[in-house]
């Protein structure tokens, strides 16, 4: 194993860092910092001289890692994973994964390539994890939404639940919608209204 | 009808207002799409899903096909300009300690003298000067640079450009991080309303009419779903035509803090789309020309004049051969596909695809597909002109 590789993390969410740089020591990489934010990263670019610098790809300063790996002295140039079109797999991986990567010093690929699968896996199952937690609070905040449209249909019309609830299946499979979107498009109008 | 799907990438700005309108409005559905907004963390970020496929359309700005195509950004993509989306929309801002420095040499705001604030930034700040901007390829380095570079006082090392994501610009120069910044509304605004920093020019008074985002897509996808793209440049025209009228502008503003797209209060959405800014805590509205046009004098028109602007300046910033990177920049500002869809429509087309940047002090009318068409202002701060001439104009 490559075990003097040194790699940065990006990360503001220390429970997400944490949860990575685990990953990346249990793989045998522990020469690595982590920094919450990338106000510091060019200082920490010349103390540390890393090879690789990873962040998540839903992470606003992304831009401004971009423009260092621009601007940087020709030695430290972070410069993104594969601009080129020699490993697309990989990269689509990453990409789907939400993980991008920048190697500093031109690093070779097959060095880079163990780590970036580590973390690869790591934000696969971050990934996984929050898509579950996002569709529970979807559901949660569209029964919420079906609740006040039944409400106003209730009051309009003054017929009960039921009916108000049977009145926008009917309209949502008459136009091919969902009845997420008919409630919806009730609530937005109402408020319009108001 | 069954509707196609069109995943577009787009940053919660409010000059993604016509993507917004376009799909709340129903303009989209009309001709056939199913707009699916993808909101992204970065440009960097829109800019890979673009590139791998992940969305087939992207609201970007106005470099970024052109630095992609040259390989200059990310992964080498052919990425083509099928229109622009919005013209003019940045304001310059500096923080309060250095706009007071500025007063004390004399200088007062109008908010519209490029020469006369140039002068005060270099008098009051003589050492190094860090300014903001959202991303590296960005209309808003390009202008900074134009403008500031004339000043005699200029010297490139004591200039420092630093990309800072648009919501952290106000907190950036609290912070003490940065001097000045260029960034697009709302942004501006809220470093006025937080009393950090002070608003010294619109984007417009260096170029009265400079392409700030466009519609982007990858030149192959594009080739195989020509119906497609044409159904989206139709509806998007549709939505700025929409949006240029003044009296929708209320409802304009409504929708968008409303919609889920922006995220954003109705008071910061307001200045950007009414014009009406304030440039210092305490200080009365200006009302500002053309802060930010969606759609008159054919501000949706991807002209290949505006390509070869931008893409003079990249070549300057990456030492490119110059005459080669124009005729792969060119054919990303897509002029034809532009024509081609918007003809069923029947709306008045220039009757070129290149125009001389700069010569218009005043809106002019122009020949055009049918004789009523008037363009412009387009001046520059320094009265340039910028003529590149047919000789790179591709055949396509």
């Amino acid at each position: 194993m490559d075990a003097d590789l040194k790699i940065i993390v990006v990360e503001p969410d220390l429970a997400k860092a944490q949860d990575i740089i685990d990953g990346l020591r249990e793989s045998g990489w522990s020469t690595v910092t982590l920094i919450s934010t990338i106000a510091k990263l060019a200082a920490t670019l010349k103390q540390q001289d890393p090879d690789i610098i990873l962040i998540d790809l839903a992470n606003p300063d992304r831009d401004t890692l971009e423009h260092l790996s621009l601007i940087s002295d020709a030695k430290s140039r972070p410069v993104a994973m594969f601009v080129d079109h020699s490993d697309e797999a990989m990269t689509r991986a990453a990409i789907s994964a939400g993980l991008s990567a920048y190697v500093v010093n031109g690093l070779q690929k097959d060095r880079i390539r163990p780590v970036l699968e580590t973390a690869i896996a790591r934000f696969q199952v971050r990934q996984k994890m929050q898509s579950e937690l996002d569709a529970a609070k979807r559901a949660l905040s569209d029964r919420k939404v079906i609740d006040r449209a039944k409400g106003l249909l209730m009051r309009a019309r003054g017929i009960s639940e039921d009916e108000a609830y049977t009145l926008l299946r009917k309209t949502a499979m008459d136009q091919g919608r969902k009845v997420i979107d008919v409630a919806a498009a009730l609530v937005t109008a109402a408020d319009l209204l108001q | 009808m069954k509707l196609t799907p069109v995943h577009c990438g787009y940053l919660p700005l409010v000059d993604s207002a016509p993507l917004i309108i376009a799909q709340e409005l129903k303009f989209a559905a009309q001709e056939g799409l199913d707009l699916v907004l993808m909101q992204q963390p970065s440009w960097s970020a829109l800019r890979d899903k673009l590139a791998f496929g992940h969305v087939e359309m992207a609201h970007m700005l106005s470099p970024m096909p052109l630095a992609m195509s040259l390989g200059l950004s990310g992964l080498q993509a052919q990425i083509d300009a099928l229109m622009v989306l919005s013209v003019n929309g940045t304001v310059i801002g500096v923080s309060d300690a250095l706009s007071d420095k500025m007063q004390a040499t004399g200088w007062v705001n109008t908010f519209d003298d490029p020469r006369a604030t140039a002068k005060a930034i270099f008098a009051a700040n003589p050492t190094a000067l860090r300014i903001g901007v959202p991303f590296p390829f960005s209309m808003h380095r390009m202008l900074l640079e134009y403008w500031l570079s004339h000043d005699p006082g200029f010297q490139a090392d004591r200039v420092e450009i630093i990309t800072i994501p648009p919501p952290q610009m106000a907190n950036a120069v609290r912070d003490g991080q940065l001097d000045m910044f260029c960034v697009g509304e709302p942004w501006g605004s809220v470093a006025v309303q937080q009393n950090v920093a002070a608003l010294v020019l619109p984007g417009a008074a260096i170029w009265a009419f400079a392409p700030e985002k466009i519609l982007g897509a990858r030149h192959d996808w594009v080739t195989e779903n020509t119906k497609t793209s044409h159904a989206m440049i139709r509806a998007i025209y549709k939505a700025t035509a929409w949006l240029d009228a003044p009296q929708n502008t209320p409802l304009a503003v409504e929708i968008l803090a409303r919609s889920q797209h922006l995220d954003l209060p109705d008071e910061t959405i307001d200045p950007a789309l009414g014009g009406r800014l304030v440039t210092r805590q305490g200080t009365a509205p200006i009302q500002t020309q053309r802060l930010l046009n969606f759609h008159s004098g054919a501000a949706n028109f991807p002209w290949r004049s505006q390509a070869s602007w931008i893409t003079d300046k990249l070549t300057g910033w990456h030492d490119l051969d110059r005459t080669a990177a124009l005729t792969t920049a060119r054919r990303c500002f897509r002029s034809d596909m532009y024509r081609d869809a918007l003809a069923p429509l029947g709306v008045d087309m220039p009757g070129a695809s290149d125009k001389v940047e700069g010569a218009m002090a005043h809106p002019t009318a122009v020949a055009s597909t049918k004789g009523q068409l008037i363009l412009g202002p387009d001046l520059f701060f320094d009265g340039a002109l910028s003529d590149f001439g047919p000789e790179t104009t591709p055949q396509n």
